[in-house]
């Protein structure tokens, strides 16, 4: 377990210091090929499904998802990513900044959406994603894959991929990457 | 970012800053809806002292593609017009519970005394006297970037500003009365680019003491040199009329015309702040010439203000270190 700067981490970044590793980087790959599985399950195939991922932590998730899907469907689908920055509803009371661009390849009416996150926490950013992908077109579907569900939602949002349920204190940060789930704290720099 | 009222308030990181911003809102310029719920409920109002086309719609379409309310006081129909002060009408307008004051006016510093005014309100300078633009020089700065990085075939914000180091830029005309000139001088300076001023003596401030310049001997040979060409109208209101021996002369000896442009580099970026007088400063033939961004400067002004007013009204709170937000 390696201390990793967080430089993105809301608000204003730090230092993951990692009390305890709960998936190792196998353990993530796993779950997401799971996960990519349920998907194609659930929606009878890959048509019309768009896989768009949550900057920052979904990014890498949803591309390696995408891959996932590409391999056992054998047939490629849009990837997307969406900065929800603009959407927040905590702008005006703490410093919220863009990461990235967001970027949707296609219209989204009449598609199936899979927003993919690393955590689950709140839900207000995938409140905010939810507003950000109506501006987009009117999806017929929009479903919620997360590599880890944390608890302590204060919002009515559930996902429907979940990596891992993970009870957590609220205090603690999750951390995911491709070396796996840890818990542990933001340190300032 | 508090005020924006020099583009020496930013420095190197500001302007950075300001450019990545600003290329999020170019992708949501380019949605079927081009609006975001960023700033609802926030009132930005326009104080144009000053005619203006550009900026202000620029500045108004920014304000509502960010959802702000915009209320826009001009001049001829405002109480100003009944001998009301530019402090009273501050205090008139920020007592309605404006956030941010978008001001133009004719006096150098007009917007740095407003802003000692407010209280609560923050305020853009979008053009002051002989002073400063601002917004005009991020959102030149943000073009070149751009095209900057189509021809490496790149995302620009990966560019960050390093493409700009070493770059030559060589601002042509009335550098005296341009408040984009000073604006450009500071941001171009700022992110390491090589600046180089061009313009008859008479069209040159009386002293160019502290600028980061040089004062090119000949044009044409600066052109020769140059990676970016910023071209400069001249300031017929503001007298510069006075300071040629005729418009003819002045664009026989400092206008963009077919022959000079047959000297730039391959590949050089000519950028025009607009209005554009065909014919005085740029020939009209070259004024379509791909080369010259100047439409794609206006397109991105409204991106680069919609940063500046996201980055002054919703992105600059007080900080809560620490708090679990994450989720």
């Amino acid at each position: 377990m390696a201390e990793r700067e967080r430089s993105h981490t809301r608000p204003l970044g730090g230092v993951f210091v990692p009390h305890s590793q709960v998936l190792s980087g196998a353990d993530v790959q796993r779950a997401l090929i799971r996960m990519a599985h349920e998907v194609a399950e659930r929606n009878g195939g890959l048509e019309d499904v768009v896989i768009v991922g949550l900057r920052t932590g979904g990014v890498s998730l949803a591309r390696q998802m995408a891959v996932a899907l590409e391999l056992s469907e054998g047939a490629p689908l849009p990837v997307g990513t969406l900065d929800v920055a603009f959407y927040r509803d905590d702008i005006g009371l703490r410093p919220v900044l863009p990461e990235a661009a967001t970027d949707i390849p296609v219209d989204l009416t009449g598609r199936v959406v899979v927003l993919v996150d690393d955590v689950l926490f709140t839900g207000r950013t995938v409140r905010a994603a939810l507003n950000a992908l109506g501006d987009f077109g009117r999806a017929r579907a929009v479903q919620l894959a997360v590599m880890v569900d944390r608890g302590h939602r204060e919002l009515p949002i559930r996902p429907d991929y979940v990596g891992k349920n993970l009870p957590t204190r609220r205090e603690e940060m999750v951390d995911v990457s491709d070396d796996g789930v840890a818990i542990g704290t933001l340190m300032p720099r | 970012m508090n005020h924006l009222l020099s583009v020496a308030d930013l420095g190197a990181d500001g302007i950075a800053e300001v450019l990545r911003v600003a290329e999020a809102f170019a992708e949501v310029e380019r949605r079927a809806i081009p609006k975001v719920p960023t700033l609802r409920g926030r009132v930005v109002a326009t104080l144009f002292f000053e005619e203006s086309t550009r900026t202000r719609l620029s500045f108004e379409t920014a304000a509502k593609r960010l959802s702000a309310d915009v209320l826009s006081l001009s001049v001829a129909t405002s109480s100003v017009k009944k001998g009301e002060s530019l402090r009273d009408t501050v205090e008139t307008v920020e007592a309605l519970g404006i956030d941010a004051l978008i001001v133009r006016h004719s006096s150098s510093g007009a917007p740095e005394q407003v802003a000692r005014w407010v209280d609560r309100a923050r305020v853009v300078n979008a053009g002051d006297g002989w002073h400063e633009h601002p917004t005009q020089a991020l959102l030149d700065c943000f073009t070149v970037r751009q095209v900057v990085a189509e021809r490496q075939g790149a995302d620009p914000a990966s560019l960050g500003i390093d493409c700009f180091r070493g770059l030559n830029v060589l601002i042509v005309g009335d550098i005296r009365h341009s408040r984009v000139a000073r604006s450009e001088v500071l941001a171009y300076d700022a992110v390491g680019a090589r600046v180089t001023v061009a313009a008859p003596g008479s069209l040159l401030p009386a002293s160019l003491d502290g600028w980061p310049v040089t004062v090119a001997a000949d044009l044409d040979t600066a052109l020769a040199d140059a990676d970016v060409v910023s071209l400069l109208r001249l300031q017929a209101e503001r007298g510069s009329g006075s300071f040629v021996p005729t418009l003819r002369e002045y664009t026989a000896d400092w206008g963009l015309t077919a022959r000079r442009v047959a000297r730039l580099k391959p590949g050089a970026i000519v950028t025009h702040p607009g209005p554009m007088v065909r014919g005085v400063e740029i020939a009209s033939d070259v004024a379509d010439l791909p080369s010259v961004v100047a439409t794609r400067q206006v397109t991105n002004g409204v991106a680069v203000r919609m940063a500046v007013l996201f980055l002054m009204l919703g992105s600059g709170a007080a900080i809560e270190p620490l708090e679990a937000v994450h989720g």
